[in-house]
């Protein structure tokens, strides 16, 4: 079965939060069909990798099966949390774009769910907003 | 026949944090009326960094120390939801409960109605001379202990629904609090109108979640969301805040007033669902601890989404305080670089800040255009990067120091670019401002009293 390589950001999206120190970062299939390939691939090792430079103390992935989501925690990546860090951003709030950077491969037979690459495979429901 | 269910309860939110739109009320209160039925409206203007400023500003005029805009957040509603039975409640009082409802009690005076019954909800601050122990105990192994105590702003346990309850209970019309956990803004209404017991774990999580997704307004609406072509928001200008139908159970609706932009569908609820969560089996509230992991969300048609599945378990022993601390300042400067080598220019600009201040305090530099906000204060994200080609890209810099006037002077070594750096730079812009640490800590239950008192009419 031919697939294709894709950024993450076609197949999920997410929102970054906040407490302190330590941020999370959601991460939520756009269609429940691509959940397993996000399970499989978007792992605590990759996303400790996408974060090396700031230097992650841990990694930690919680799976919402009933939400097709999981919650990324991230210890110790503020630089000290938003009173401390030197940072414009010091809540982090843009790292969610980071992790969704990430590539993923996706089988040519699911690439319909795939979300920013055709104009109408977006919004699926009827009663969307155009 | 099965007789029809009750009314829900309806909770409309009109602010997500202090500084957000204060037109967002109307639209809500609209449909708050329109709908009839038991309602209230919350606002919640208190993140974490909020409260110490307020204490800040409450140590320069003893009558401060509340949401600023506290007149532009009620003016515009505060006649129509007393003359329709909506109740109020919000931890705008922030530092100085008592002098925000005060001042409420002079709005509605101004606005020709009749008096409100204003409650206040406190006993948040733990920062006062008899409480140091507890702190002290609190705090006991962290390696800076004498140091956050004596440079310390405020302390400020976390309180949960209960005073809001009673005080709703009570009578009161509008409940005022300080430092109260964002999501029991919503358990407080929810547990006076349905009189849960409040060891009801379930519902009390459940009602926990539907404050967690109004918390942060417009969140769940659409707004913070969309990304065009991947996340389109129609009407994004004119976003409406959201509205919980919260039912018997708990369970809850997210809704929008007619009219307004944004979106609610499962994709935006989902988001704000896990926006600062961490364990989602264990969410940490002062009320509950609710567990989300099996929670499912329905689209129940255009812009209303249900949320199931929430369960909760008892509430923990111990209550989270916020420790601020006072911790020198903050020096930022920038200058922009535009058209050829101009990403070369920025960078020898940072090599000349370096060289000039290295010693003084450790040194970020962003190169906003080429690589910023993603990066680290230390500097491995941009020294990872190859020199390119950026042809509009703005230095900045940022320092912190404990006493003033050097960082003044880092501050000023960015104007000196002016005249000594670079060819062409422009646009300085320089700030300083005084910086803030928390130290987070949890207490018992026992060290700290939630109670509400109900103020004069006079």
């Amino acid at each position: 079965m031919t697939s294709r390589t894709v950024p993450l950001y076609r197949a999920a999206h997410g929102r970054t939060g906040d407490k302190g120190n330590r941020s999370n970062i959601s991460v939520i299939a756009w269609h429940p069909a691509l959940w397993p390939l996000l399970v499989e691939q978007v792992t605590e090792a990759r996303v400790a990798a996408q974060f090396a430079h700031r230097r992650p103390s841990r990694v930690t992935r919680h799976l919402l099966p009933n939400l097709e989501a999981m919650n990324f925690v991230l210890d110790d990546v503020l630089d000290g949390g938003v009173n401390d860090a030197l940072n414009l951003d010091s809540h982090g709030k843009a790292l969610a774009f980071l992790l969704l950077d990430l590539d993923i491969t996706v089988p040519e037979a699911l690439a319909r769910h795939l979300v920013g690459a055709e104009p109408d495979s977006f919004p699926p429901e009827p009663w969307r907003h155009a | 026949m099965s007789s029809p269910a009750p009314a829900p309860l309806r909770i409309g939110c009109a602010a997500g944090f202090s500084g957000d739109r204060t037109d967002a009320a109307g639209p809500v209160v609209d449909a708050l009326v329109a709908a009839g039925g038991p309602s209230f409206l919350i606002f919640e203007t208190l993140a974490e960094r909020t409260l110490a400023l307020a204490q800040l500003a409450r140590r320069v005029d003893p009558d401060r120390g509340y949401e600023p805009l506290l007149d532009e957040l009620l003016r515009p509603v505060l006649a129509r939801c007393l003359a329709n039975g909506i109740r109020i409640v919000s931890n705008f009082g922030a530092a100085n409960p008592r002098g925000a409802a005060r001042r409420i009690a002079a709005l509605a005076a101004e606005l020709g109605v009749a008096a409100p019954r204003i409650a206040v909800v406190e006993g948040d601050d733990v920062g006062a001379a008899e409480q140091r122990p507890l702190l002290r105990e609190a705090l006991r192994g962290s390696a800076d202990l004498e140091a956050v105590v004596s440079t310390m702003v405020c302390a400020n346990a976390y309180l949960g629904a209960d005073a809001i309850a009673d005080a709703l209970l009570a009578g009161a019309d509008i409940v005022v609090t300080g430092r109260v956990a964002d999501p029991s803004l919503t358990v407080g209404p929810a547990l006076a109108h349905f009189g849960w017991r409040r060891d009801d774990w379930d519902r009390l999580a459940r009602a926990t979640m539907a404050g967690h997704l109004l918390e942060c307004g417009a969140q769940v609406t659409g707004g913070y969301y969309a990304d065009p072509g991947y996340k389109d928001v129609p009407g994004l200008a004119r976003v409406g805040y959201p509205i919980a139908e919260i039912d018997a159970d708990g369970h809850c609706t997210i809704a929008k007033p007619p009219g307004t932009g944004g979106r609610i569908d499962a994709h935006t609820v989902k988001e704000q669902l896990l926006y600062e969560v961490h364990d989602p089996a264990a969410y940490l509230t002062p009320d509950v601890v609710a567990d989300l992991s099996e929670a499912r969300v329905v689209e129940l048609g255009p812009d209303r989404v249900r949320v199931e599945g929430v369960r909760g378990h008892p509430r923990p022993a111990t209550l989270k305080v916020n420790v601020f601390c006072e911790r020198g300042w903050l020096a930022e400067g920038e200058i922009s670089y535009a058209g050829p080598r101009a990403e070369a220019r920025a960078r020898l600009a940072a090599d000349v800040l370096r060289e000039r201040l290295g010693a003084l305090a450790p040194l970020r530099v962003d190169l906003i255009g080429v690589a910023s906000i993603l990066g680290d204060d230390a500097g491995a994200y941009l020294s990872a990067r190859a020199p390119g080609e950026g042809r509009d890209v703005r230095l900045r810099v940022a320092a912190l120091h404990a006493d003033k006037a050097t960082a003044e002077r880092l501050a000023r070594e960015v104007t000196a670019l002016y005249t000594c750096g670079p060819a062409g730079g422009g646009g300085v812009r320089t700030a300083l401002r005084q910086r803030l640490s928390t130290h987070s800590c949890f207490v018992p239950r026992d060290g700290v009293t939630a109670r509400f008192a109900m103020m004069g009419t006079a």
